[in-house]
């Protein structure tokens, strides 16, 4: 009797209404006399409040939406053209089309996944409270939890540390990274890394002074270089770091150290015809090369910038990223309604197929998902609706360069009418709230469709 | 007959053949690693919140949180001590409670004696009055901020902690007479029969025999109502003053220097969150009932 939300889910309905209704209309006869006053008694305190706070600004809005900003001027659809033509609005359109689109059904068919999952998980009910965890704080806190998660540098934002972590497995950083050889010796820098503007041919011998680091930076295995002396038919050099206190540049000695490990490559008519790595004390060596000229080349990969992470909070990621934190607040929702429309579902209708050899994947297909449709449903509308309404993580998590790429119309109508700077716009923050109101009209609409169809 | 809808849907293992049931095991193993791998998920950001306001701000503006476990002696509960020396925060965490708890209380009080009247009273139009309270469920509160605040303005309450509680209660209504009047139609008739045979009036009626049947529906409503005022921004950002404002309001005007303010903001918030989670894990079937019908606010 306790059950506050209907089998399927639904809104929650009181069970065998019909029934007592019904009796309970017949036994009030003798009652009727003072029930007028009576009624307007225990009624009046919320059909006050309610025609006070909701049903007059409803009817004020659509009023002061049709005057300018001070309300002094009727300006028409003015303030609702200015809603689809101002760059900042439309942003904020554009946004709520993506947020409506993408958001909701990606949670509802998470929340559907997860509650199938837990089905026969032992641990199911920790897991729901994990999840549902998130709607218990407040949206402002999700924001600063999810604003420390996207911090840009990846020393100090979570999803960079990891999104670094991972791209280093796959490609390993350069271990001189910013590192350049010492300007004006005959190389030229090209986006593919630095080329001899010289050539050679076996039996010659290349210098390479680099800068651009500091001594104690280099890796452990690097020793002090040491000068190559020609060798016959081999083209051979040395790299190393031309930094050291009080010596002369382009030299070496003074402990200058060669530099281990970099890709030196043989270039011949655009080609390239053979690589070689630096040892620990920075030289390198082309044993067989054809006779014939070669330009070298040091490659960028050498000296490539670390992969610092993603910009999640630039213009172009910054509302995926305010999706993810929401997805992260609604999942469990999602999940938990689903799951107790699944418990609704009939066992033996499962058991039925199992038996008929059906495998897992065709029972949730064919027979788990179509008898969950309705419930389904319902979360995907009341995600919708709670989609559009979405404020406080659009106010909290992007910074202020990127605020206005992330907009929304909810905070768009604040910013409009009480935003700072901007904000004084009674004219306009009516019309977007007016706005909001429509949008969210159809909900309303199916939300009492189906309160008269449960009765 | 109670559901735990954190319960609900988890079944025993169906009965299968053996090879069906290798596979299901090798699979069962890997579907729990990855439900491990997503709670885990969906833990670390409230524990990097957690971890980040243990840190000294210098600290938070050079690392990681993640630190703490290889450096504990970055541990340190300055940020709680500063937190509880700025009276601004400690004033505003007040004021979240002088908001949350009226606006709790008015709404019950208010939602359900709406609600009794709805269920078991008759009068005109009454069919039509729920339909309209179904409707103005949904109603975003964007379309009232200007009215409102202009109707303040005129009575003076702009500002006031009055105005701000008075909103939520307004706006809390809808679901809290949808929620209870539901439930109390579901109370059987018999009982208030035998009640109004005793000789009880409405009043001793709603007192004595609805209201305590009613109090699992009325534990959700407050939980549900309760939370959604405590943890709100938007109508406190609108219509409190400095001296009236929540805690959400006074942590978020720290928010353009986000960096050099991680230590007040994630202190701040997670102790904001304290009571929100604590009423959670307390009363989770009443908490997650609540919000299950109540989502669509």
């Amino acid at each position: 009797m306790t059950q506050l939300v209907a089998k399927d889910g639904g809104l929650p309905v009181g069970e065998g209404e019909a029934t007592p209704r019904a009796r309970h209309r017949r036994g009030k006869d003798g009652r009727s006399g003072n029930a007028k006053w009576l009624v307007v008694l225990y009624l009046g305190p919320a059909v006050l409040l309610l025609a006070v706070f909701i049903g007059y600004p409803v009817v004020y809005s659509i009023v002061r939406s049709l005057f300018d900003r001070s309300g002094s001027s009727f300006v028409g659809f003015h303030n609702y053209v200015s809603v689809f033509t101002d760059p900042n609005t439309r942003i904020a359109l554009r946004n709520n089309l993506i947020w409506v689109l993408v958001a909701p059904a990606f949670v509802t068919g998470l929340g559907l996944i997860f509650a199938v999952l837990t089905e026969r998980i032992r641990w199911a009910v920790a897991f729901r409270l994990v999840l549902f965890m998130p709607m218990a704080i407040s949206l402002f806190a999700s924001g600063i939890i999810f604003r420390l998660v996207y911090q840009e540098d990846p020393g100090l934002g979570l999803a960079n540390a990891v999104t670094v972590s991972v791209h280093d497995i796959f490609a390993a950083p350069s271990q001189y990274p910013g590192v350049l050889p010492r300007p004006a010796d005959g190389t030229t820098s090209t986006s593919d890394g630095f080329t001899t503007v010289r050539t050679f041919g076996p039996g010659d011998v290349l210098n390479l002074p680099m800068v651009g680091m500091t001594p104690n930076k280099l890796p452990a295995q690097a020793v002090p270089a040491t000068p190559v002396h020609a060798t016959q038919g081999q083209l051979s050099g040395v790299v190393w770091l031309d930094i050291a206190l009080g010596s002369k540049i382009n030299t070496l000695g003074h402990g200058k150290k060669g530099m281990p490990g970099i890709t030196v490559q043989a270039i011949r008519n655009g080609t390239v015809t053979a690589t070689a790595i630096t040892a620990d004390d920075g030289t390198f060596a082309f044993p067989d090369l054809a006779p014939g000229s070669y330009q070298i080349r040091m490659p960028a990969s050498n000296f490539a910038q670390p992969f610092r992470g993603l910009t999640w909070l630039g213009s172009t990621l910054v509302t995926p990223v305010i999706i993810s934190a929401w997805v992260w607040i609604t999942t469990g929702f999602a999940m938990t309604f689903i799951a107790a429309g699944l418990a609704a579902i009939p066992r033996d209708a499962l058991e039925a197929a199992r038996v008929d050899g059906a495998t897992e994947w065709q029972v949730f297909r064919r027979v788990t998902v179509p008898l969950l449709g309705p419930v389904l449903l319902v979360v995907l509308v009341t995600l919708i609706i709670n989609v559009l309404k979405v404020f406080d993580l659009v106010f909290v998590i992007p910074p202020g360069s990127t605020q206005a790429d992330a907009n929304v119309l909810a905070l768009q109508m604040w910013q409009v009418a009480f935003g700072p700077g901007s904000g004084g716009d009674l004219g306009e923050g009516s019309a977007i709230g007016v706005l909001l109101f429509l949008v969210v009209m159809p909900a309303m609409l199916f939300n009492i469709r189906r309160f008269r169809r449960e009765r | 007959m109670t559901t735990d809808f954190l319960v609900a849907g988890v079944a025993g293992t169906p009965r299968r053949g053996p090879l069906t049931r290798a596979t299901a095991l090798l699979g069962s193993g890997f579907v729990r690693l990855i439900l491990a791998v997503i709670a885990l998920l969906w833990l670390v950001p409230i524990f990097g919140l957690f971890a980040s306001s243990l840190r000294g701000e210098a600290d938070n503006a050079t690392t990681g949180w993640w630190k703490v476990f290889t450096v504990p002696a970055e541990i340190t509960a300055k940020n709680y001590q500063d937190l509880l020396a700025n009276s601004t925060v400690m004033q505003s965490l007040l004021n979240t409670v002088y908001i949350s708890v009226p606006a709790t209380a008015l709404v019950i009080g208010i939602g359900a004696l709406a609600a009794y009247a709805l269920a078991w009273m008759r009068f005109p139009g009454q069919d039509w009055l729920m339909v309209i309270i179904v409707g103005l469920l949904v109603v975003p509160i964007q379309v009232a901020l200007i009215p409102i605040a202009k109707l303040y303005g005129d009575l003076g309450i702009f500002g006031s902690l009055l105005g701000v509680v008075l909103f939520h209660v307004a706006f809390g209504l809808p679901f809290a007479v949808f929620l209870l009047r539901n439930f109390f139609a579901g109370i059987p008739a018999d009982l208030l029969e035998a009640a109004r045979m005793d000789g009880a009036r409405e009043w001793r009626i709603f007192r004595k025999v609805v209201l305590p049947i009613g109090l699992p529906a009325i534990a959700s409503l407050a939980i549900f109502q309760f939370l959604w005022v405590w943890n709100d921004l938007l109508v406190a950002l609108v219509f409190a003053d400095p001296s009236s404002q929540p805690i959400t309001v006074a942590l978020q005007s720290q928010l353009r220097a986000f960096g050099t303010n991680v230590d007040l903001l994630a202190t701040g918030s997670f102790v904001s969150m304290i009571i929100p989670l604590a009423v959670f894990f307390a009363f989770q079937r009443f908490f997650v009932q609540g919000v299950l019908a109540g989502s669509t606010k």
